[in-house]
């Protein structure tokens, strides 16, 4: 029997990181995340965890990094600019492998943008943000019940791969109520990962030595006898700098490597009716839920309509993107922005078929009938 | 630094200053009881009078919101905003454009023109410190108005370091087991001073003669002014909106919000109730403090009453250190 609970978006969000085991939030008030921090002030101190109101975005992200080196679960929920001002620490938190989840619910952008309407336009800065080469893992749910999947499975391989990781959000999806299915979350029946502690002892112990994964198992700063030392310069095993290009080169292809290597086990996909489908729908978020009524309307019309929703939109789901563009005529990819995800797409399909878009930045939500009309056009041959 | 000659410049009296035009133009959508539009309205009156026009830039929050619905303002003067951290910054490059293009002989050099940032407390007291501490420093010829709201009214009353201890907001919920914010307030127009700057003053609308003599100072003088404005939030404070400028008048009875100014290094208390109000009477008002009314709770008044106390004989020793012989 399914135990039926209405849930708020952002509360939803919230609640899951608790049972992910969070134990620490720091953050600042902004639309339209704020209401994640307001739940994390509720239920933290009831779990004995710690919520810290910063006094900026900046110090959030740094306060998050900070409570990861000593050992919690850490969270911080931001939206647009304040998402732009974390960037730095957050390639702080994958340059020293601070694992963490920074979740960021999308409004219009660019700058201030539209502090109260939806926006999917951090696609590209969710990945390339903050400067230097990277790799981070970062989920997009669909739904309220998949925020609660999503910010666990966020969680969960943050501490895996010791990484900063991404859960991108739609502000309409933040603020909507829905039913969500609560037994799978009841304890014991979901995944809780925790990252691994060393398994040498201190005088053997170096703390970004990688095991057979990829990933070091460095010791909560402050446990007896593990010393350690971590720096946003490159460092070696030791975690103290090092100019040594051998060294440099090897912890950046390490960084990237121990995500890419995952990738296969942490792509996740939605497809709805795309066995026979002559037009793929390549989407994610809300702008999916638009997406999967314009099939069943498209199909209604004779016109063989599918949906890949990515839900895992870092890594991209490369070669599943390239398969499906070798078994249809033609892909379409709608996003509430100019044209970000497009790119990927395009890149993954290799020219197997042609890539669509249809693109929009001013704060309304792409409608179903819309997407059918740019359906129908493909159907008919133009674009 | 030139010498404010400010005794010798009058305010008008009240009746003439409302024949300005209103350079604040109403349809905005502050709410009900609003301070922050009394503030504002109180500036221009100065500035009118005196022939200043202004330039603002303002930080995020509350006016920044409610005053430019698009298409509409409600600033019948020039107007900027960048985002929240950074109105200092942005006036900073604002002020040396305009100096710079004066030099240039490319803008008239006889008009009365003086920059302002305008910021709430969030704007101010945190994300915005920074770029406040900068401006100040470097000296650019601007005023910083804080209106001070005690919170993040506009994202829904979040703490700030602004807040007052044991005040209700929606990240330092008042429970079973908690009281509300933990921390005193900082001291804000006192961390300004610090930087050394020619004028800081801490104003209350309510007591409107105070503020326009101090407003009028700021305007005169020749570098970094700041403001520190009591601005109550109906919405925030859980209070009466017929109520604001009592309990504006109140924060200034209790020695809450003293009002005092530093001029050039020297401390001046501009107001001293002669039988300064127990803190209940500003407290009892205003629904974030409803707790403390509790029985039970009767420490935690006397504890805010002796935080006030601990400012009040500070910023009088202060007056009487720097005191001209």
């Amino acid at each position: 029997m399914a135990k039926l609970e209405l849930k708020y978006g952002n509360h939803a969000c919230a609640e899951a990181a608790i049972l992910a085991g969070c134990r620490f939030y720091a953050g600042y008030p902004i639309t339209p995340s704020s209401e994640i921090a307001e739940k994390m002030a509720e239920l933290l101190p009831k779990k004995r965890g710690v919520f810290i109101q910063m006094e900026d975005e900046i110090a959030a992200m740094g306060a998050v990094v900070g409570a990861s080196f000593a050992g919690l679960k850490s969270m911080t929920a931001t939206s647009g600019p304040g998402f732009s001002l974390k960037q730095e620490n957050l390639g702080y938190a994958f340059m020293v492998e601070a694992p963490c989840v920074v979740v960021n619910v999308q409004r219009g952008g660019p700058s201030t943008g539209l502090p109260t309407q939806p926006g999917q336009q951090e696609i590209m800065q969710s990945l390339w943000g903050t400067h230097g080469d990277k790799l981070i893992p970062v989920f997009y749910p669909g739904n309220v019940q998949e925020i609660m999947e999503e910010t666990i499975r966020a969680f969960n391989w943050a501490e895996r791969l010791r990484t900063p990781v991404v859960l991108l959000l739609d502000e309409v999806l933040g603020h909507m109520r829905e039913t969500v299915d609560v037994e799978q979350f009841e304890e014991g029946k979901f995944e809780v990962w925790n990252r691994k502690m060393p398994d040498v002892p201190p005088e053997e112990y170096l703390p970004y030595r990688p095991g057979e994964d990829d990933v070091p198992a460095i010791a909560p700063y402050g446990t007896p006898g593990y010393r350690g030392h971590a720096t946003g310069l490159h460092h070696d095993y030791t975690g103290f700098p090092t100019t040594n290009p051998e060294m440099c080169q090897e912890l950046i292809e390490r960084l990237i490597r121990k995500v890419q290597r995952k990738q296969p086990e942490m792509e996740k996909n939605e497809f709805y009716k795309m066995d026979d489908a002559e037009i793929a729908i390549i989407t994610f978020g809300t702008t999916a839920r638009a997406a999967k009524t314009a099939v069943d309307l498209a199909r209604e019309k004779g016109i063989k309509a599918g949906l890949m929703r990515v839900v895992t939109v870092w890594p991209s789901p490369e070669k599943t993107i390239e398969d499906v563009a070798k078994g249809v005529e033609a892909i379409l990819v709608p996003e509430l922005n100019m044209g970000q995800y497009v790119l990927e797409v395009e890149r993954c399909s290799r020219g197997a078929c042609p890539v669509y878009r249809l693109n929009r930045a001013n704060g309304k939500i792409i409608y179903p009938n819309e997407i059918l009309e740019k359906v129908e056009e493909i159907a008919r041959g133009g674009k | 630094m030139a010498q404010v000659s400010a005794s010798e410049i009058k305010v008008p009296p009240l009746k003439k200053l409302t024949n300005y035009p209103e350079k604040l133009a109403p349809g905005h959508r502050l709410c009900a009881g609003c301070g922050a539009s009394i503030i504002i309205r109180q500036i221009y009156m100065v500035a009118n009078a005196l022939g200043y026009e202004l330039i603002w830039a303002n930080a995020t929050g509350c006016v920044e919101v409610c005053t430019t619905i698009y298409p509409y303002t409600s600033w019948r003067s020039p107007w900027i905003h960048n985002a929240f951290e950074n109105a200092a910054a942005t006036i900073s490059g604002v002020e040396a454009a305009y100096k710079a293009l004066k030099r240039k002989g490319k803008l008239p050099t006889d008009k009365k023109v003086k920059f302002i940032a305008l910021g709430g407390d969030g704007g101010t007291y945190d994300i915005g410190f920074q770029s406040l501490s900068g401006a100040l420093e470097r000296g650019h010829d601007f005023i910083y108005v804080c209106y001070d709201n005690e919170a993040y009214m506009n994202t829904g009353i979040q703490r700030s370091s602004a807040t007052p201890k044991y005040a209700n907001t929606t990240t330092q919920p008042v429970g079973s087991k908690s009281l509300g914010k933990e921390q005193h307030k900082k001291w804000m127009p006192e961390v300004a001073a610090a930087h050394g700057i020619p004028y800081v003053a801490q104003v209350s609308p309510s007591h409107w003669k105070d503020f326009m003599e101090k407003f009028k100072k700021a305007l005169l003088t020749e570098g970094p002014s700041y403001i520190n404005a009591f601005c109550v939030c109906p919405r925030g404070w859980r209070s009466k909106e017929e109520e604001g400028i009592l309990i504006a008048k109140l924060a200034v009875e209790t020695n809450y919000w003293p009002l005092f100014e530093v001029e050039n290094g020297r401390w001046r208390v501009t107001y001293k109730p002669k039988n300064p109000k127990p803190v209940e009477e500003f407290l009892k008002r205003q629904g974030r403090f409803k707790h403390l009314f509790k029985p039970g709770n009767e420490g935690r008044i006397q504890e805010l009453q002796e935080e006030i106390n601990r400012r009040w004989e500070w910023l009088n020793k202060m007056e009487e250190m720097t005191r001209e012989e």
